[in-house]
């Protein structure tokens, strides 16, 4: 066994001193460069911390990966989802004319609108993977309008720093950090392979975020909410799925 | 360096029970870069899953587990990269790969390693050098274990990430799609397991607490490898 020498007690005590301060400097920096994620308390904190910050540093703006025309899934599946409601289907019934996106929060231009609003911006069109972080996964080409060009529209005042988005369905709700708002590929989804986007698939208004997993694309979307902070969202753990123990962050 | 190796296991488990637990939302698997329900898979684990999406012939859904599954998951795999990096900047340093790990020069051949698997199956008992060091089947046991399917694993697991394929995308189309590399995930682990429960087969026959009391506190007596 080691015998504890007055060397070893200074080299120990200064690595600690060192390694404590390290540490200090490292969650200082880390928090100014916004990469420390609204679910970094409690016993995951530190794991998915290191997640978000190795993945916002080594990937920073890169594209998904996009596919042939070949590669799109013949029968892509179609989650689950609950059961429409009344109000759903009545708008459903008239081809969603009465659906309404709202664009509010810290914005310049707070503004509410129509699917038939959304097809006057600049089209775009993407072939990606969309994973379940359960496993299974399918390719569709999916078609819309880049949130970027919404938020450009709104304008965003200065601070910024999540877009948080909710569905019709209660207590469905996600916020994605402003790089990967303002990420070409992050797209308002309103087709999916040369139709309308259907129902099943989250029509008429998904909101697709590529680089992270299925459940940040959520279906139904209603609102956009621009925020300088997530401690004002439900229980300030930046989304609905940290509430049920899922991870903020999804890009793994 | 001790300390790396009861890191490592700790990791290990922690990313083996969560890894399982996450597999059982969706124990099918598939070849190519996409595989659901509605795809053939390549196979299917008989056991029924914590999705009533996933059709399994079973009634029954399992509770999902997936959330803290996936957090520990996450957290365990930067405890073993970590881990992994201090040991092998250690082992490269100190000499230990090239003394303990790659095979001894004069041994480096199929012929060698078949025969010390031929001396085991014979039961018989170690040489007087293999109280110092590693034998030539250990040794290639270990180098593939340390230098293939541990960063293989890590490999097949960021091939898996929407995220870090944008920016490496050959991380996923080199294994062969996102599908494989979870299929490949997947085997590697029990390949790890295999290792896992030969090695403590071995610690058992060979005097579990003198190579445990070894392996926590350093002192092996004569047969202490480090």
């Amino acid at each position: 066994m080691s015998l504890l020498t007055r060397r070893r007690l200074i080299t120990a005590g200064l690595a600690t001193a060192a390694g404590a301060t390290g540490l200090g400097v490292a969650a200082k920096l880390s928090r100014r460069y916004g990469l420390v994620p609204p679910d970094c308390k409690g016993v995951y904190g530190p794991g998915e911390t290191l997640t978000y910050a190795a993945e916002r540093i080594l990937v920073g703006n890169a594209m998904a990966r996009e596919f042939p025309r070949s590669m799109i899934s013949e029968k892509p599946f179609a989650n689950e989802i609950a059961p429409p409601k009344e109000a759903f289907k009545k708008m459903q019934a008239r081809n969603f004319v009465d659906w309404r996106l709202t664009v509010d929060g810290m914005v310049e231009h707070p503004m509410t609108l129509s699917l038939a609003d959304l097809k006057t911006l600049p089209v775009h069109s993407q072939i990606t993977e969309i994973a379940c972080e359960e496993g299974w996964s399918y390719i569709a080409e999916w078609i819309g309008t880049p949130l970027s060009g919404v938020l450009n529209e709104a304008g965003l005042k200065p601070g910024v720093n999540y877009i948080v988005y909710s569905s019709i369905e209660p207590d469905t709700w996600e916020s994605i950090d402003i790089s990967e708002a303002m990420h070409p590929q992050t797209l308002l989804t309103m087709g999916m392979n040369d139709g309308d986007l259907p129902v099943g698939f989250g029509g008429p208004l998904r909101m697709r975020v590529p680089r992270q997993l299925g459940y940040k694309n959520v279906k139904f979307i209603t609102r956009i909410t621009a925020t300088d902070s997530m401690k004002k969202f439900g229980k300030g753990l930046g989304s609905v799925s940290p509430e049920y123990g899922y991870a903020w962050y999804a890009g793994i | 360096m001790r300390v790396t190796h009861w890191l490592t296991v700790a990791a290990f488990l922690a990313l083996l029970i969560t890894g399982l637990e996450i597999v059982i939302s969706h124990p099918r698997f598939y070849w190519g870069e996409v595989g659901n329900v509605n795809t053939r898979p390549a196979f299917t684990l008989p056991i029924p899953s914590s999705r009533d999406t996933v059709p399994t012939g079973y009634k029954y859904v399992m509770p999902d587990q997936n959330g803290w599954s996936r957090y520990l998951h996450f957290e365990a795999a930067w405890l073993l990269v970590l881990t992994a990096l201090v040991y092998g900047a250690w082992g490269l340093a100190s000499g230990h790969f090239r003394r303990n790990i790659v095979p001894v020069r004069g041994e480096r051949s199929w012929g060698a390693i078949w025969a010390r698997l031929a001396k085991y199956l014979r039961r018989e008992p170690p040489d007087k050098q293999e109280e110092k060091s590693y034998n030539v089947l250990q040794r290639a046991t270990y180098l593939v274990v340390i230098f293939v399917l541990f960063p293989l694993i890590i490999w097949t697991g960021l091939a898996m990430s929407p995220s870090f394929t944008a920016a490496f995308p050959a991380t996923a189309w080199l294994v062969g799609g996102r599908q494989t590399a979870r299929t490949l995930h997947f085997f590697l682990t029990w390949a790890l397991v295999v290792f896992l429960v030969v090695h403590v087969t071995m610690i058992a026959i060979s005097g579990f607490w003198r190579r445990m009391r070894a392996m926590i506190l350093g002192r092996g007596s004569k047969e202490e490898v480090r």
